[in-house]
């Protein structure tokens, strides 16, 4: 079963052409990213998909049913904003109640269902506090109780963590992935991070200019990149023979090898686990490698050190030389 | 010492321009007593002049709030041709001299005027009545509330009208519960600067009022017919009343300003 359904949807403001023609399926129930660089689309596709935009063209569909001439309110979405849009002279009970009130839900009622929602957002001790009061990712728990309050069909989330210090940013992506599990509820969040994108999702939709590049599994957008632009999204890549290959696909060798280009080592960085070298090859290109601490330690790796490089994967989207 | 200099200008400055005339006001007030300035605030013309000031600020104040606020959200929320047009004329009674307003409203709705004619035919006085007082007022206090609610409106951003919007809430629910909420304060400085002004105003309320004791005069207009009439003790108590309903107007402000913003 779809849980939301974008059938050729195109979206102009003004010259700039923010979607062209994008179709997209998400499955009920499903984690799905939507993952590019800013000004890619991502956020106009979820503000679409709300009702906050109306497209110039398309149809958009949440559980089969067509939603596009359906106003926000009548959607039946919960929208999570970056910068929390916390309704600032409400408290945080207030604030989680809005819909319900809306609604006219019987009192004990609903503040039974309050008191649930913020038992699972962790803001139990917080219903009487003011938005000011609260930290960022405190604020951005209560906006998402909010918005599971009225029990949404489908959860949007623009650039959820976006706002967020580093280490908050970790807490509430690993804790939104545990929430999932316990609701369920279809949710498509947009990043830019893709590194948050490939921890949460189960499916990463990539968008770039306006158009999806690739739709897939976290796995699959690494190991199978449907375009140059999508494999050096998803992570880190290395220019060889004019095609692009991981750092960490380049062996590194002290001997002449099949297939070997021999380079010389210009520096080379400890981080941890891994450690990065910067290479310059023959033709004076450069070239960055990464290998474990163990391997490094092996080679006795140093700066100006001479070694072969060979790709264990064929570089990939390599344009034809000519000649 | 430069900062104590700095203040004793400030406060020189409002000493000589502020607090000595009003206090003067208040001195020659009560000069010969309660008995006589009691006497001259109770007379029939000028409990009228004091129930007509009540109305210019009854009538100005909440219809200058509701359109200020309707053309607040339209300047913020809203993109068409002539809006910088509409957002110029709003400050035009600002700009503009209140004696040329209260002109302007005569050409308007004087006997001679393109509306007035009409309406005098059918049996309406807008010039030298109260009607045409209150437009008067209307239209000198009509910037503040746009003014003090404009800059409100942009900062709050629609985030917070999305938000309520995707929780179901209909345009008019989102207004009361959400947008109205947040630019309170803004409508409420606003409303304070109508209601000293609709209170204070003399110049185009003079022209059109026709000045007539008891039946067009509010407060200000009394003080000025006073004074010229050399019954100064008169003059006096109606300036004294009107000082009183406008420090009365700014402890309601206060009254009602939140301890701490939130």
């Amino acid at each position: 079963m779809t849980g939301i359904a974008v059938e050729g949807v195109s979206k102009r403001f003004g010259d700039y052409v923010a979607l062209d023609d994008v179709s997209l399926q998400v499955p009920q129930g499903a984690l799905t990213a939507l993952l590019g660089p800013s000004g890619g689309g991502k956020s106009t596709l979820l503000r679409v998909i709300a009702g906050l935009e109306t497209p110039d063209a398309g149809r958009v569909l949440i559980s089969g049913e067509d939603a596009t001439q359906t106003p926000a309110r009548a959607r039946g979405v919960g929208f999570v904003f970056q910068h929390y849009a916390a309704f600032k002279h409400m408290t945080v009970r207030d604030n989680v109640a809005f819909g319900l009130k809306i609604r006219k839900r019987p009192k004990d009622e609903l503040a039974r269902r309050v008191d649930e929602l913020l038992e699972l957002v962790h803001l139990e001790g917080f219903a009487e506090r003011y938005p000011a009061q609260l930290s960022g990712g405190q604020r951005q728990r209560m906006a998402l109780a909010r918005a599971l309050a009225v029990e949404p069909r489908v959860l949007l989330l623009d650039e959820p963590f976006g706002a967020l210090d580093a280490r908050v940013r970790e807490e509430l992506r690993a804790w939104l992935r545990r929430l999932h599990d316990e609701v369920h509820v279809t949710t498509v969040f947009v990043t830019h991070d893709q590194e948050e994108a490939m921890e949460v999702a189960e499916q990463i939709v990539v968008l770039n200019e306006g158009r999806i590049e690739q739709v897939g599994s976290p796995r699959d957008l690494y190991e199978r990149p449907a375009s140059q632009f999508v494999m050096s999204f998803v992570g880190p890549v290395a220019k060889l023979d004019e095609g692009l290959v991981r750092p960490h696909d380049l062996e590194i060798e002290l001997e002449p090898v099949p297939g070997g280009r021999e380079a010389i080592v210009e520096r080379v960085s400890h981080l941890g686990f891994e450690v990065r070298l910067e290479l310059a090859l023959a033709d004076g290109a450069p070239l960055s490698v990464q290998t474990t601490r163990a391997r490094a330690d092996e080679l006795e790796l140093e700066a100006g050190q001479i070694v072969w490089v060979r790709p264990g994967e064929a570089p990939r989207f390599a344009t034809a030389r000519a000649g | 010492m430069p900062r104590l200099a700095l203040r004793g200008v400030a406060l020189t400055y409002l000493g000589l321009l502020l607090a000595l005339p009003v206090g003067l006001v208040f001195y020659r007030a009560f000069e010969k007593g309660l008995g006589p300035l009691w006497e001259s605030i109770t007379t029939p013309e000028a409990m009228h002049a004091f129930w007509l000031t009540l109305v210019m600020v009854a009538v100005a104040a909440p219809l200058n709030t509701l359109f200020g606020v309707l053309c607040a959200l339209v300047l913020v929320r809203q993109d068409f041709r002539g809006k910088s047009i509409l957002n110029a004329s709003i400050d035009l009674p600002f700009a503009v001299s209140p004696v040329v307003i209260g002109l302007a409203l005569i050409l308007v709705y004087g006997r001679d005027g393109w509306v007035g004619g009409w309406l005098a035919e059918n049996g309406v006085q807008v010039i030298f009545s109260p009607i045409g007082m209150v437009l008067a007022t209307i239209f000198v206090s009509l910037p503040f509330v746009v003014r003090e609610v404009v800059p409100v409106l942009r900062e709050i951003g629609t985030e917070q009208e999305q938000a309520a919007a995707t929780l179901g809430a209909s345009p008019l629910q989102t207004f009361w519960r959400v947008t109205l909420p947040a630019i309170r304060w803004g409508v409420a400085y606003g409303v304070v600067l109508t209601t000293a002004r609709a209170l204070g105003e003399f110049g185009a309320v003079s022209v059109v009022s026709g000045k007539l004791s008891g039946r067009t005069e509010t407060l200000t207009l009394r003080v000025e017919e006073r004074f010229q009439g050399f019954d100064l003790t008169g003059a006096y108590s109606a300036a004294v009343v009107l000082a009183l309903m406008a420090l009365a107007t700014l402890l309601v402000m206060n009254l009602l300003r939140p301890k701490e913003g939130v």
